[in-house]
């Protein structure tokens, strides 16, 4: 399981109610309804993954996010989880409000674009980075607002969130002391616990 | 009941039930006796576990699938998703496809004797509610001495049906999958089904219903009532890809004037369609169907409210709807979906890309049968089945 979906688990308490925005092929929810009890439902949009949510046994909701969550009562889940979905979205800090609406808990992960890489690639070469976590071209790409660690910090002080937990994993897929120290600089992924 | 493993039944043999006890309906009156014909693909197995019931939608009736005839032309009307290996298999699932009561197809309707007159039903059948088909599929249910269906399935007004069923006896099934429906008809689906019941009350041959005591049949207002419905069920994009505006001579004789010119190959299929389904259905049971399916909705009695409506239920949904549906369109679903997340009810929603408009639900596309076999496949690890 990506390292991201491991991190989290800890934070989602046995039995809750969980709605996980952009929930793939449905992994996270089949290991936490197996695990933790946790009832579950999942938005996403791409055919493939909903297929494959079903075959798990997940309960999946065909859903564009970027629609909002107008459809969902305020505070009906105990958890809203978004994995790396943030960057996809047209307004991500209208969909953050919204996580923040719909559940009593949101956990929010996205990939740190405030990565040293990511500084050197357009520092050395002048031109938006690809990588292999990150392989597309600036043209062609489901990623239209990346952000910093730094940049999710603010618009979290702006909008008075607050951070319950907070986590960066590293480069070597896992986390370290020294990355803790420099999220914004040794950071590939960024983990947010957050609340009203 | 012949199994094949091209994915058909094979041949299949319908079979008539009587029910010689009363059926009280929810307008107050009874039928006295009933008949239910209907057809069954599979085996139960030994626990009755993993019954599957098949609810239909206005015009369909018992024959879901196979054929009944090595020379049959076409197999049943859901073949597409009932046989060995299909979404709904019947190496593992034992499927029950009934035609409901006031249908015309074998189950008793308003071609039947009335035993208190001993002429046809006609116009002085009972009028039905959506409930009166559950309760009656109970009684089936109850002959089969299954406790609890594996699933409920229905496209259209047949996922009415299953939603029913969800409320009024949530225990008697674990599975509720509900194909390009609603939960209840817009004032645009309603005027749709007024000009079809105008159709054919406005016809000649009508005679107040009691066409079959006069030895006729309103033929032309039943022809043009599925010509209306027609349309509603295809979609714009569908209709231009399927006839466009595609001459059937080759070319044009404007305004010749006679009623039997077929100028368009559009024409020329709804005329088809109108004068085949003339020919084999009821024009009181159309009437009834589509009164039935205009009363139905589903919250009226839980303060207009889906949620609590669906409170009620225990089992879990898996909704589909088709994006140029819009006799059904996916909003509806949606609104079903909603519903279903506001009660805390175990839901799954997938809209198909699909050029069918409502038609979609009974052809094979191949997303839809992704998604219908996936989740499917959930039902068969409960029933136990390595897969």
């Amino acid at each position: 399981m990506r390292f991201d979906l491991t991190l989290i688990q800890p934070w989602i308490n046995e039995g809750s109610r969980v709605l996980d925005l952009g929930c793939g092929d449905g992994t996270l929810l089949a290991t936490l309804a197996k695990q933790k009890n946790v009832s579950g439902i999942g938005l996403e949009i791409d055919p493939d993954n909903i297929t494959q949510s079903l075959a798990q046994g997940v309960n999946v909701i065909e859903h564009d996010l970027n629609v909002g969550l107008g459809n969902f009562r305020d505070n009906s889940f105990d958890m809203v989880v978004m994995t790396l979905a943030l960057q996809t979205l047209r307004y991500p800090h209208l969909v953050i409000d919204e996580m923040l609406r719909v559940g009593r808990e949101c956990i929010v992960t996205f990939p740190n674009f405030g990565h040293w890489r990511s500084r050197w690639y357009l520092s050395q070469r002048g031109k938006m980075p690809v990588s292999k976590f990150l392989p597309y071209t600036w043209y062609d790409t489901p990623n239209i607002h990346f952000c910093t660690v730094k940049d999710f910090e603010a618009l979290c002080a702006d909008k008075q969130i607050r951070v319950l937990n907070s986590a960066v994993i590293g480069a070597d897929n896992n986390q370290s002391p020294l990355a803790d120290r420099f999220p914004n600089l040794l950071g590939v992924t960024a983990v947010y616990h957050i609340s009203k | 009941m012949t199994q094949e493993q091209n994915g058909s039944v094979g041949i299949v043999v319908p079979q008539t039930l009587h029910f010689d006890t009363p059926l009280t309906l929810a307008c107050g009156r009874a039928l006295p006796e009933h008949d239910i014909i209907y057809e069954t693909y599979g085996q139960l197995n030994a626990d009755k576990s993993n019954g599957v019931l098949i609810c239909h939608a206005l015009s369909g009736h018992h024959h879901a699938a196979g054929i009944h005839h090595p020379d049959d032309r076409k197999p049943g009307w859901w073949d597409s998703c009932i046989g060995p290996g299909k979404p709904i298999d019947t190496n593992v699932f034992f499927v029950l496809s009934i035609n409901n009561i006031g249908g015309c197809n074998g189950s008793t309707g308003p071609t039947a004797i009335n035993p208190e007159t001993g002429k046809p039903w006609g116009p002085d059948f009972p009028p039905l509610r959506c409930r009166d088909w559950v309760e009656s599929q109970y009684l089936m249910m109850q002959h089969f001495g299954i406790t609890q269906w594996a699933a409920i399935i229905g496209g259209s007004l047949g996922g009415m049906q299953a939603m029913r069923w969800a409320l009024e006896h949530p225990d008697a099934l674990r599975h509720c999958i509900v194909i390009a429906s609603a939960m209840k008809l817009s004032a645009q689906n309603i005027a749709f089904n007024e000009i079809a019941r105008r159709a054919i009350t406005s016809d000649p041959n009508f005679f107040e219903g009691r066409y079959l005591e006069h030895n006729t049949l309103p033929r032309q207002g039943l022809a043009l009532a599925r010509m209306v419905g027609h349309i509603t069920y295809l979609s714009e994009d569908g209709m231009k890809q399927k006839f466009g505006r595609e001459l059937k001579t080759g070319n044009l004789t404007l305004g010749s004037g006679s009623d039997s010119d077929v100028e368009f190959e559009v024409e020329s299929y709804l005329r088809y369609q109108g004068e085949a389904f003339s020919g084999s259905f009821d024009a009181n049971t159309y009437l009834l169907m589509t009164k039935a399916l205009d009363y139905y909705d589903l919250a009226r009695e839980y303060n207009d409210d889906p949620a609590e409506a669906f409170s009620h239920a225990t089992c879990s949904f898996m909704v589909i709807s088709f994006t140029t549906d819009w006799r059904f369109a996916p909003a509806r679903s949606r609104e079903i979906v909603d519903a279903l997340v506001a009660a805390n009810k175990p839901v799954s929603y997938a809209q198909i890309e699909a050029d069918h408009g409502h038609d979609a639900f009974l052809i094979p596309i191949p997303r839809y049968m992704d998604v219908f076999h996936a989740y499917m496949k959930r039902l068969k690890q409960e029933l136990g089945h390595a897969l």
